[in-house]
Protein backbone atom coordinates (compact mmCIF):
# COMPACT_ATOMS: atom_id res chain seq x y z
CA UNK A 1 0.00 0.00 0.00
CA UNK A 2 2.66 2.41 1.19
CA UNK A 3 4.73 1.77 -2.73
CA UNK A 4 1.00 2.74 -4.00
CA UNK A 5 0.96 6.07 -2.31
CA UNK A 6 4.45 6.62 -3.36
CA UNK A 7 3.21 5.62 -7.03
CA UNK A 8 0.43 8.19 -6.81
CA UNK A 9 2.39 10.92 -5.71
CA UNK A 10 4.83 10.43 -8.58
CA UNK A 11 2.45 10.04 -11.06
CA UNK A 12 0.84 13.63 -9.87
CA UNK A 13 4.12 14.97 -10.15
CA UNK A 14 4.88 13.62 -13.38
CA UNK A 15 1.93 16.20 -14.89
CA UNK A 16 4.01 19.12 -13.06
CA UNK A 17 4.68 20.45 -16.47
CA UNK A 18 8.11 21.11 -15.85
CA UNK A 19 8.30 17.44 -15.19
CA UNK A 20 6.75 16.39 -17.73
CA UNK A 21 8.53 18.75 -20.53
CA UNK A 22 11.80 16.98 -18.83
CA UNK A 23 10.01 13.66 -19.63
CA UNK A 24 9.34 14.76 -23.24
CA UNK A 25 13.41 16.20 -23.46
CA UNK A 26 14.25 12.83 -22.13
CA UNK A 27 12.37 11.00 -24.97
CA UNK A 28 14.47 12.85 -27.07
CA UNK A 29 17.56 10.94 -25.40
CA UNK A 30 19.14 8.76 -28.27
CA UNK A 31 21.00 5.72 -26.74
CA UNK A 32 20.98 1.59 -27.96
CA UNK A 33 18.93 -1.36 -28.52
CA UNK A 34 18.81 -4.28 -30.05
CA UNK A 35 17.41 -5.79 -33.50
CA UNK A 36 16.65 -9.22 -34.64
CA UNK A 37 17.25 -10.68 -38.04
CA UNK A 38 16.12 -14.46 -39.10
CA UNK A 39 18.07 -15.90 -41.79
CA UNK A 40 16.73 -19.29 -42.76
CA UNK A 41 15.27 -19.97 -39.81
CA UNK A 42 17.35 -19.16 -37.41
CA UNK A 43 17.37 -15.81 -35.38
CA UNK A 44 20.20 -13.48 -35.11
CA UNK A 45 20.42 -10.30 -32.51
CA UNK A 46 22.22 -7.07 -32.94
CA UNK A 47 22.71 -4.27 -30.86
CA UNK A 48 20.89 -0.77 -32.49
CA UNK A 49 24.36 0.73 -32.39
CA UNK A 50 25.91 -1.98 -34.57
CA UNK A 51 23.21 -0.52 -37.18
CA UNK A 52 24.99 1.65 -38.88
CA UNK A 53 28.27 -1.29 -39.88
CA UNK A 54 25.69 -3.12 -40.77
CA UNK A 55 25.16 -3.76 -44.91
CA UNK A 56 21.82 -2.22 -45.64
CA UNK A 57 21.55 -4.80 -48.33
CA UNK A 58 20.96 -6.95 -45.23
CA UNK A 59 18.01 -5.33 -44.70
CA UNK A 60 16.36 -4.38 -47.79
CA UNK A 61 14.45 -6.92 -49.29
CA UNK A 62 10.85 -6.71 -51.89
CA UNK A 63 9.02 -6.45 -48.85
CA UNK A 64 9.21 -4.38 -45.54
CA UNK A 65 6.78 -3.84 -43.26
CA UNK A 66 6.50 -2.89 -39.65
CA UNK A 67 4.89 -3.75 -36.61
CA UNK A 68 3.56 -1.32 -33.82
CA UNK A 69 1.67 -2.92 -30.59
CA UNK A 70 -0.08 -2.48 -27.06
CA UNK A 71 -0.05 2.07 -27.56
CA UNK A 72 -2.63 1.75 -24.84
CA UNK A 73 -3.98 4.96 -25.94
CA UNK A 74 -5.78 6.31 -22.13
CA UNK A 75 -3.10 4.77 -19.99
CA UNK A 76 -2.24 7.72 -17.79
CA UNK A 77 -0.63 5.56 -15.02
CA UNK A 78 2.69 5.95 -13.80
CA UNK A 79 4.50 4.15 -15.83
CA UNK A 80 3.46 6.20 -18.81
CA UNK A 81 1.88 9.45 -18.46
CA UNK A 82 1.67 10.28 -21.98
CA UNK A 83 0.92 7.37 -24.45
CA UNK A 84 0.26 10.14 -26.90
CA UNK A 85 3.75 11.34 -26.95
CA UNK A 86 5.80 7.72 -27.10
CA UNK A 87 3.21 6.40 -29.84
CA UNK A 88 3.92 9.97 -31.86
CA UNK A 89 8.12 8.41 -31.12
CA UNK A 90 7.30 5.75 -32.80
CA UNK A 91 5.74 7.31 -35.93
CA UNK A 92 8.96 9.23 -35.94
CA UNK A 93 11.30 5.88 -35.93
CA UNK A 94 8.98 4.57 -38.72
CA UNK A 95 9.27 7.66 -40.63
CA UNK A 96 13.04 7.61 -39.78
CA UNK A 97 13.37 4.63 -41.65
CA UNK A 98 15.59 3.96 -44.36
CA UNK A 99 13.06 2.04 -46.28
CA UNK A 100 9.80 3.31 -45.53
CA UNK A 101 7.64 0.23 -44.49
CA UNK A 102 5.17 -0.12 -47.27
CA UNK A 103 2.30 -0.88 -44.41
CA UNK A 104 1.73 -1.08 -40.70
CA UNK A 105 0.94 -4.31 -38.73
CA UNK A 106 -0.99 -3.10 -35.49
CA UNK A 107 -1.20 -5.97 -33.45
CA UNK A 108 -3.46 -5.12 -30.38
CA UNK A 109 -4.21 -2.61 -27.25
CA UNK A 110 -4.72 -0.01 -29.45
CA UNK A 111 -6.99 1.54 -26.60
CA UNK A 112 -6.86 1.40 -22.95
CA UNK A 113 -10.39 1.61 -22.22
CA UNK A 114 -12.18 1.05 -25.85
CA UNK A 115 -13.21 4.56 -25.66
CA UNK A 116 -14.01 5.91 -29.05
CA UNK A 117 -11.96 8.84 -28.47
CA UNK A 118 -8.79 6.23 -27.50
CA UNK A 119 -9.40 4.95 -30.52
CA UNK A 120 -9.30 8.67 -32.44
CA UNK A 121 -6.45 9.36 -31.04
CA UNK A 122 -4.29 6.52 -32.26
CA UNK A 123 -6.01 7.20 -35.58
CA UNK A 124 -5.01 10.72 -35.45
CA UNK A 125 -1.33 9.77 -34.78
CA UNK A 126 -1.08 6.71 -37.56
CA UNK A 127 -2.10 9.71 -40.00
CA UNK A 128 1.43 11.02 -39.18
CA UNK A 129 2.77 7.48 -40.23
CA UNK A 130 4.47 7.63 -43.78
CA UNK A 131 3.07 4.34 -44.51
CA UNK A 132 -0.93 4.35 -44.79
CA UNK A 133 -2.23 1.40 -44.96
CA UNK A 134 -2.23 -0.22 -41.11
CA UNK A 135 -3.62 -3.92 -40.82
CA UNK A 136 -5.20 -4.54 -37.17
CA UNK A 137 -6.33 -7.30 -34.69
CA UNK A 138 -7.55 -6.24 -31.67
CA UNK A 139 -6.00 -6.84 -28.25
CA UNK A 140 -8.47 -7.62 -25.24
CA UNK A 141 -8.70 -4.04 -23.98
CA UNK A 142 -10.19 -2.90 -27.94
CA UNK A 143 -13.10 -5.73 -27.32
CA UNK A 144 -14.14 -3.94 -23.88
CA UNK A 145 -18.22 -3.78 -23.17
CA UNK A 146 -19.61 -4.61 -26.43
CA UNK A 147 -18.00 -7.95 -27.96
CA UNK A 148 -15.74 -6.08 -29.65
CA UNK A 149 -18.59 -4.12 -32.06
CA UNK A 150 -16.89 -0.81 -32.13
CA UNK A 151 -13.16 -2.44 -33.49
CA UNK A 152 -15.26 -4.34 -35.92
CA UNK A 153 -16.95 -1.17 -37.22
CA UNK A 154 -13.53 0.87 -37.06
CA UNK A 155 -10.79 -1.55 -38.00
CA UNK A 156 -12.77 -5.33 -38.87
CA UNK A 157 -14.33 -4.13 -42.20
CA UNK A 158 -14.40 -6.81 -44.43
CA UNK A 159 -13.25 -9.18 -41.68
CA UNK A 160 -14.44 -12.88 -40.60
CA UNK A 161 -16.26 -13.15 -37.12
CA UNK A 162 -14.57 -11.02 -34.35
CA UNK A 163 -12.15 -10.01 -37.18
CA UNK A 164 -9.84 -12.11 -38.45
CA UNK A 165 -8.71 -12.31 -42.23
CA UNK A 166 -5.74 -12.55 -44.65
CA UNK A 167 -4.43 -10.66 -47.42
CA UNK A 168 -1.26 -11.22 -49.59
CA UNK A 169 1.71 -8.53 -50.27
CA UNK A 170 4.09 -9.46 -53.08
CA UNK A 171 4.20 -13.17 -52.51
CA UNK A 172 3.90 -13.35 -48.61
CA UNK A 173 0.33 -14.28 -47.47
CA UNK A 174 -0.47 -12.52 -43.97
CA UNK A 175 -3.26 -13.65 -41.46
CA UNK A 176 -4.68 -11.40 -39.02
CA UNK A 177 -6.23 -13.75 -36.00
CA UNK A 178 -8.39 -13.00 -32.90
CA UNK A 179 -7.53 -14.31 -29.79
CA UNK A 180 -8.91 -12.41 -27.50
CA UNK A 181 -12.53 -12.98 -27.57
CA UNK A 182 -14.70 -15.34 -25.08
CA UNK A 183 -11.92 -15.70 -22.62
CA UNK A 184 -12.85 -18.43 -19.64
CA UNK A 185 -11.83 -18.17 -16.44
CA UNK A 186 -8.16 -19.17 -15.68
CA UNK A 187 -7.57 -19.97 -19.04
CA UNK A 188 -5.80 -18.00 -21.91
CA UNK A 189 -6.15 -16.49 -25.22
CA UNK A 190 -8.53 -18.96 -27.60
CA UNK A 191 -9.02 -19.14 -31.22
CA UNK A 192 -12.23 -20.67 -31.14
CA UNK A 193 -13.67 -23.67 -33.46
CA UNK A 194 -14.99 -21.08 -36.16
CA UNK A 195 -11.97 -19.20 -36.98
CA UNK A 196 -10.03 -22.77 -36.51
CA UNK A 197 -11.61 -23.90 -39.62
CA UNK A 198 -11.49 -21.00 -41.58
CA UNK A 199 -7.58 -21.08 -41.00
CA UNK A 200 -7.65 -24.49 -42.29
CA UNK A 201 -9.56 -23.17 -45.27
CA UNK A 202 -7.64 -19.94 -45.90
CA UNK A 203 -4.17 -21.49 -45.68
CA UNK A 204 -4.97 -25.15 -48.06
CA UNK A 205 -4.84 -24.00 -51.71
CA UNK A 206 -1.48 -22.02 -51.16
CA UNK A 207 2.43 -23.35 -52.30
CA UNK A 208 4.63 -24.65 -49.53
CA UNK A 209 6.89 -22.24 -51.11
CA UNK A 210 4.64 -19.28 -49.77
CA UNK A 211 6.10 -17.29 -46.56
CA UNK A 212 3.43 -16.97 -43.96
CA UNK A 213 2.90 -14.40 -41.41
CA UNK A 214 0.60 -15.14 -38.67
CA UNK A 215 -0.37 -11.57 -36.66
CA UNK A 216 -2.39 -11.98 -33.15
CA UNK A 217 -2.03 -9.78 -30.07
CA UNK A 218 -1.90 -12.72 -27.27
CA UNK A 219 1.28 -14.97 -28.24
CA UNK A 220 0.62 -17.96 -30.17
CA UNK A 221 2.84 -19.74 -28.12
CA UNK A 222 3.20 -20.46 -24.34
CA UNK A 223 5.38 -17.68 -23.51
CA UNK A 224 4.30 -18.11 -19.49
CA UNK A 225 0.61 -19.76 -18.82
CA UNK A 226 1.13 -18.58 -15.66
CA UNK A 227 0.23 -15.13 -16.83
CA UNK A 228 -2.10 -16.10 -19.22
CA UNK A 229 0.43 -15.13 -22.23
CA UNK A 230 -0.41 -17.96 -24.13
CA UNK A 231 -3.15 -19.30 -26.66
CA UNK A 232 -5.03 -22.52 -25.21
CA UNK A 233 -5.79 -23.76 -29.13
CA UNK A 234 -2.68 -22.13 -30.95
CA UNK A 235 -1.10 -25.83 -31.73
CA UNK A 236 -4.24 -26.49 -33.58
CA UNK A 237 -3.84 -23.61 -35.31
CA UNK A 238 0.33 -24.15 -36.15
CA UNK A 239 -0.69 -27.63 -37.24
CA UNK A 240 -2.39 -26.21 -40.22
CA UNK A 241 1.04 -24.23 -40.88
CA UNK A 242 3.17 -27.11 -40.89
CA UNK A 243 3.47 -27.76 -44.63
CA UNK A 244 5.07 -24.28 -45.19
CA UNK A 245 8.13 -23.32 -45.17
CA UNK A 246 8.43 -20.09 -43.63
CA UNK A 247 6.11 -19.28 -40.98
CA UNK A 248 6.51 -16.30 -38.65
CA UNK A 249 4.16 -15.50 -36.01
CA UNK A 250 4.10 -12.11 -34.63
CA UNK A 251 2.29 -10.75 -31.47
CA UNK A 252 2.06 -8.16 -28.57
CA UNK A 253 0.28 -8.37 -25.45
CA UNK A 254 3.62 -8.98 -23.22
CA UNK A 255 4.96 -5.26 -23.56
CA UNK A 256 8.48 -6.48 -24.55
CA UNK A 257 10.26 -8.33 -27.25
CA UNK A 258 10.92 -12.09 -27.09
CA UNK A 259 11.33 -14.78 -29.79
CA UNK A 260 12.11 -18.55 -30.36
CA UNK A 261 12.21 -20.50 -32.97
CA UNK A 262 10.23 -23.63 -33.56
CA UNK A 263 10.82 -25.80 -36.48
CA UNK A 264 9.76 -23.84 -39.59
CA UNK A 265 7.92 -21.08 -37.38
CA UNK A 266 9.93 -18.49 -35.70
CA UNK A 267 7.68 -16.77 -33.24
CA UNK A 268 8.11 -13.30 -32.13
CA UNK A 269 6.44 -10.51 -30.04
CA UNK A 270 6.64 -6.89 -30.09
CA UNK A 271 7.59 -4.37 -27.30
CA UNK A 272 4.61 -1.90 -26.63
CA UNK A 273 4.77 1.74 -27.51
CA UNK A 274 3.00 2.51 -23.98
CA UNK A 275 4.87 1.06 -20.96
CA UNK A 276 7.18 -2.59 -20.50
CA UNK A 277 5.95 -5.34 -18.46
CA UNK A 278 8.25 -7.63 -16.31
CA UNK A 279 9.90 -10.66 -17.66
CA UNK A 280 7.76 -13.78 -16.84
CA UNK A 281 7.65 -14.69 -13.51
CA UNK A 282 10.01 -11.54 -12.35
CA UNK A 283 7.45 -9.75 -10.23
CA UNK A 284 4.37 -10.71 -8.24
CA UNK A 285 2.05 -9.53 -11.31
CA UNK A 286 2.15 -8.64 -15.19
CA UNK A 287 1.24 -5.13 -13.95
CA UNK A 288 3.04 -1.81 -16.00
CA UNK A 289 6.83 -1.57 -15.03
CA UNK A 290 7.83 1.67 -13.59
CA UNK A 291 11.22 2.53 -15.38
CA UNK A 292 12.81 6.13 -14.95
CA UNK A 293 12.10 8.59 -17.76
CA UNK A 294 15.18 8.33 -19.18
CA UNK A 295 15.03 4.82 -19.24
CA UNK A 296 11.53 4.47 -20.46
CA UNK A 297 12.06 4.79 -24.44
CA UNK A 298 14.71 1.94 -23.98
CA UNK A 299 11.66 -0.35 -23.50
CA UNK A 300 9.40 0.57 -26.18
CA UNK A 301 9.30 0.07 -29.58
CA UNK A 302 8.53 -1.04 -33.02
CA UNK A 303 9.48 -3.88 -34.58
CA UNK A 304 10.58 -3.24 -38.87
CA UNK A 305 9.94 -6.76 -40.67
CA UNK A 306 11.42 -7.51 -44.17
CA UNK A 307 10.81 -10.02 -46.52
CA UNK A 308 13.91 -11.39 -49.43
CA UNK A 309 11.29 -12.50 -51.77
CA UNK A 310 12.86 -16.27 -52.63
CA UNK A 311 14.74 -16.93 -49.59
CA UNK A 312 11.47 -18.09 -47.59
CA UNK A 313 12.43 -16.12 -44.94
CA UNK A 314 11.89 -13.07 -42.96
CA UNK A 315 14.08 -10.83 -41.33
CA UNK A 316 12.78 -9.35 -38.18
CA UNK A 317 14.18 -6.25 -36.44
CA UNK A 318 13.56 -4.78 -33.63
CA UNK A 319 14.18 -1.24 -32.47
CA UNK A 320 13.60 0.64 -29.28
CA UNK A 321 11.99 4.09 -29.30
CA UNK A 322 15.67 5.53 -28.71
CA UNK B 1 -37.91 -16.19 -12.15
CA UNK B 2 -37.35 -19.52 -10.01
CA UNK B 3 -34.33 -17.78 -8.41
CA UNK B 4 -35.97 -14.57 -7.29
CA UNK B 5 -38.69 -16.68 -5.68
CA UNK B 6 -36.18 -18.30 -4.21
CA UNK B 7 -33.99 -15.77 -3.22
CA UNK B 8 -36.94 -13.78 -1.36
CA UNK B 9 -37.81 -16.80 0.70
CA UNK B 10 -34.34 -17.36 1.72
CA UNK B 11 -33.55 -13.13 2.74
CA UNK B 12 -37.36 -13.33 4.61
CA UNK B 13 -35.90 -16.65 6.54
CA UNK B 14 -32.31 -14.68 7.27
CA UNK B 15 -34.35 -11.53 8.34
CA UNK B 16 -36.68 -14.02 10.74
CA UNK B 17 -33.19 -15.55 12.21
CA UNK B 18 -31.72 -11.80 12.43
CA UNK B 19 -35.02 -11.22 14.38
CA UNK B 20 -34.20 -13.59 16.61
CA UNK B 21 -31.04 -13.59 17.43
CA UNK B 22 -31.07 -9.92 18.05
CA UNK B 23 -34.09 -10.42 20.56
CA UNK B 24 -32.00 -13.49 22.08
CA UNK B 25 -28.45 -11.49 22.66
CA UNK B 26 -27.46 -7.90 21.23
CA UNK B 27 -23.76 -9.87 21.19
CA UNK B 28 -24.62 -12.29 18.72
CA UNK B 29 -26.61 -9.00 16.67
CA UNK B 30 -23.66 -7.51 16.29
CA UNK B 31 -21.53 -10.26 15.33
CA UNK B 32 -24.13 -10.60 12.48
CA UNK B 33 -23.80 -7.17 11.59
CA UNK B 34 -19.80 -7.13 11.37
CA UNK B 35 -20.18 -10.17 8.85
CA UNK B 36 -22.49 -8.53 7.02
CA UNK B 37 -20.25 -5.86 6.86
CA UNK B 38 -17.20 -7.31 5.50
CA UNK B 39 -18.44 -7.66 2.01
CA UNK B 40 -15.64 -5.88 0.01
CA UNK B 41 -13.73 -7.52 -2.61
CA UNK B 42 -10.40 -5.67 -3.47
CA UNK B 43 -8.82 -5.95 -6.76
CA UNK B 44 -5.02 -5.24 -6.72
CA UNK B 45 -1.61 -6.58 -8.21
CA UNK B 46 -3.88 -9.02 -10.82
CA UNK B 47 -5.90 -10.93 -8.17
CA UNK B 48 -8.84 -10.50 -6.04
CA UNK B 49 -8.47 -10.35 -2.06
CA UNK B 50 -9.93 -12.17 -0.45
CA UNK B 51 -9.78 -15.41 -3.57
CA UNK B 52 -12.99 -16.34 -1.46
CA UNK B 53 -15.54 -14.69 0.43
CA UNK B 54 -18.58 -15.76 2.89
CA UNK B 55 -21.14 -14.05 3.00
CA UNK B 56 -24.35 -14.50 4.38
CA UNK B 57 -27.79 -14.28 2.19
CA UNK B 58 -29.11 -11.25 0.80
CA UNK B 59 -25.09 -9.52 0.89
CA UNK B 60 -24.41 -7.16 -1.65
CA UNK B 61 -20.68 -7.36 -2.36
CA UNK B 62 -18.40 -4.55 -3.81
CA UNK B 63 -15.36 -4.90 -5.91
CA UNK B 64 -13.02 -2.17 -6.01
CA UNK B 65 -10.21 -2.48 -8.56
CA UNK B 66 -7.20 -0.64 -6.54
CA UNK B 67 -4.55 -2.08 -9.20
CA UNK B 68 -3.11 0.85 -12.04
CA UNK B 69 -4.71 -1.46 -15.08
CA UNK B 70 -8.40 -1.74 -16.15
CA UNK B 71 -10.63 -5.34 -14.51
CA UNK B 72 -13.77 -6.68 -14.92
CA UNK B 73 -15.67 -9.40 -12.51
CA UNK B 74 -17.17 -11.88 -14.40
CA UNK B 75 -19.43 -14.78 -13.22
CA UNK B 76 -17.88 -17.85 -14.44
CA UNK B 77 -21.53 -19.87 -14.79
CA UNK B 78 -23.46 -20.66 -18.09
CA UNK B 79 -25.53 -17.98 -18.01
CA UNK B 80 -23.66 -15.71 -15.82
CA UNK B 81 -25.04 -14.88 -12.83
CA UNK B 82 -23.46 -10.92 -13.03
CA UNK B 83 -21.17 -9.13 -15.35
CA UNK B 84 -19.73 -5.85 -14.75
CA UNK B 85 -18.92 -3.21 -17.01
CA UNK B 86 -14.70 -2.36 -17.24
CA UNK B 87 -13.51 -1.28 -14.14
CA UNK B 88 -10.81 1.78 -14.36
CA UNK B 89 -8.44 2.52 -11.46
CA UNK B 90 -10.84 3.46 -8.25
CA UNK B 91 -14.02 2.28 -9.91
CA UNK B 92 -16.35 -0.35 -8.41
CA UNK B 93 -19.06 -3.33 -8.82
CA UNK B 94 -21.87 -3.94 -6.83
CA UNK B 95 -23.63 -7.56 -6.66
CA UNK B 96 -26.49 -8.50 -4.57
CA UNK B 97 -26.75 -12.42 -3.93
CA UNK B 98 -29.97 -13.33 -3.29
CA UNK B 99 -29.64 -17.49 -3.43
CA UNK B 100 -26.94 -19.33 -1.57
CA UNK B 101 -24.74 -21.34 -3.09
CA UNK B 102 -20.95 -21.03 -4.02
CA UNK B 103 -20.53 -18.37 -7.48
CA UNK B 104 -17.08 -18.50 -9.61
CA UNK B 105 -16.17 -15.76 -11.16
CA UNK B 106 -13.01 -14.33 -13.23
CA UNK B 107 -11.58 -11.00 -14.30
CA UNK B 108 -12.56 -11.62 -18.40
CA UNK B 109 -9.37 -9.21 -19.21
CA UNK B 110 -7.01 -11.60 -17.38
CA UNK B 111 -8.93 -14.80 -17.21
CA UNK B 112 -6.12 -16.25 -14.79
CA UNK B 113 -7.58 -13.94 -12.16
CA UNK B 114 -10.09 -15.99 -10.52
CA UNK B 115 -12.18 -15.89 -7.07
CA UNK B 116 -15.19 -16.94 -5.26
CA UNK B 117 -18.22 -15.86 -3.06
CA UNK B 118 -19.51 -18.45 -1.19
CA UNK B 119 -23.25 -17.37 -0.01
CA UNK B 120 -24.57 -18.79 3.00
Amino acid sequence: MAGKVKDELLYDHNHDGIDRRGFLKCMAWAGTGAFCVIRGGVLRSYSMSRLAEMDPKEMTGELGFAQISDSHMGFNKAANPDVAATLKAAVDKINGLAVTPEFLLHTGDISHLSKPEEFDAVDQILKGAKPQDVFYVPGEHDVLNDDGKQFLERYGKGAKGAGWYSFDKKGVHFVGLVNVMNLKAGGLGTLGHDQLEWLEDDVKHLKHSTPIVVFAHIPLWSVYPEWGWGTEDSAQALSYLKKFGSVTVLNGHIHQTMQKVEGNVTFHTAASTAFPQPAPGKADSPGPMKVPAEQLKSVLGITDVNSVRGQQALGVVDSTLE
Amino acid sequence: MRRSVSGAVFTAVAILAMGVLGARANNSSLAMQAKAESTEVKIDNFSFTPATLTVSLGSTVTWTNRDDIPHTVVSADDPKVFKSKVLDTDEEFSFKFDKAGTYSYFCSIHPKMTGKVVVQ
